[in-house]
């Protein structure tokens, strides 16, 4: 970690580099995780009220 | 046609039924996250482990991220252009599902392309930002990325916008040659490649191995990125043909020759709650 922090006069352009790389990569992935809750809830609540695919099968079936 | 030619099609056809590409996408899923947070890890150690260069001094370690993170910006449209193949040419029932599953991944690669790159010039170009070639293409790249997201969200039905979209994403597949060579055919601030070119690197191993692995990880986390976001996508699309069974099912409920009074009815209703 020190090696991270020793990094001259340049710090804070090379920390800054990686925190928002790191933010990035977080909210693509928070993104695709609330995203997949949000779809497999919305079909489950679907199923719940009766409306089911042509083939009868669950929709959130996915295995 | 030979038996090798009919199994090589059923298993594209197999490939193409969504319920098991869910199926296929489970299994590699919890695979491919592993690896990718352990490339990741080892990436970021050996980036942290490498030497100052003699004239970068340590924003040498920038390139670690802006790196691959710029070729992505431009892999991910080049995958976005063979699945818009697959929609015009093909009809392939993943193929759009793939296209706009990514389009939202190369945007932010590219984000992060255009800015690591921009701190990095700050130190040692002077400036944050130079309107010459490499940069202003890949700028053209990154608002290519928000016009089609924009598009896809513009058309309601999927496969309208699949159509449009697939049209735009092959056209702007013109300005990656243009990104590529831009530093050959202009004079720019930015330095011509040192990785993939002829004749071999130029980079010195202590920066060419964290560089290759960052790569490598980086390009694992779009495939679990963009596997996820697929799945994500076929799933809403399930979502949408319910609710039109629903709206198809409350309908046939109707009492026959009421339905338009019925639907007139729920309008004002939903006007009048949505006034309110």
């Amino acid at each position: 970690m020190a090696l991270f922090l020793d990094l001259g006069p340049y710090t804070s352009f090379v920390l800054t580099s990686y925190l928002l790389a790191a933010a990035v990569v977080a909210i693509l992935i928070g993104w695709i995780a609330l995203d997949y809750r949000r779809q497999t809830r919305r079909l489950r609540e679907l199923e719940e009220r009766g409306v089911v695919r042509r083939s009868g099968r669950s929709a959130t079936e996915i295995r | 046609m030979t038996l090798t030619d009919r199994t090589l099609t059923d298993r594209l056809t197999d490939f193409a039924n969504p319920t098991r590409f869910l199926a296929l996408t489970a299994r590699v899923l919890p695979w491919l996250m592993a690896i990718t947070a352990v490339l990741l890890a080892v990436g970021l150690y050996q980036s942290a482990l490498a030497p100052d260069d003699y004239q970068q001094g340590s924003t040498v370690k920038i390139m670690f991220i802006h790196v691959p993170n710029a070729w992505l910006s431009m892999f991910v449209w080049g995958v976005m252009s063979l699945a818009s193949l697959g929609t015009l040419v093909w009809r392939h029932p993943l193929a759009d599902v793939a296209a706009k599953s990514a389009a939202p991944i190369g945007a932010a690669f590219t984000f992060l392309a255009l800015v690591t790159g921009s701190l990095w010039g700050r130190p040692m170009w002077g400036t944050y930002w130079e309107w010459d070639a490499r940069l202003t293409s890949v700028l053209i790249l990154f608002l290519m990325y928000l016009g089609l997201i924009a598009l896809w969200r513009a058309v309601e039905d999927p496969s309208r916008a699949a159509r449009a979209a697939a049209i735009l994403t092959l056209v702007g597949a013109l300005n990656l040659p243009i990104i590529k060579f831009s530093v050959d055919w202009w004079n720019t601030l930015h330095q011509p490649a040192s990785v993939m070119r002829m004749g071999g690197p130029t980079l010195d191993r202590a920066f060419l191995i964290p560089l290759l692995v960052m790569a490598i990880a980086f390009s694992f986390l779009f495939v679990t990125l963009h596997l996820a976001a697929m799945r994500n996508e076929i799933l809403r699309r399930r979502v949408r043909t319910l609710q039109m069974l629903q709206a198809q099912m409350i309908q046939a409920a109707q009492p026959s020759g009421d339905t338009a009074n019925a639907a007139r009815g729920e309008a004002a209703l939903k006007s009048t709650i949505g006034a309110a």
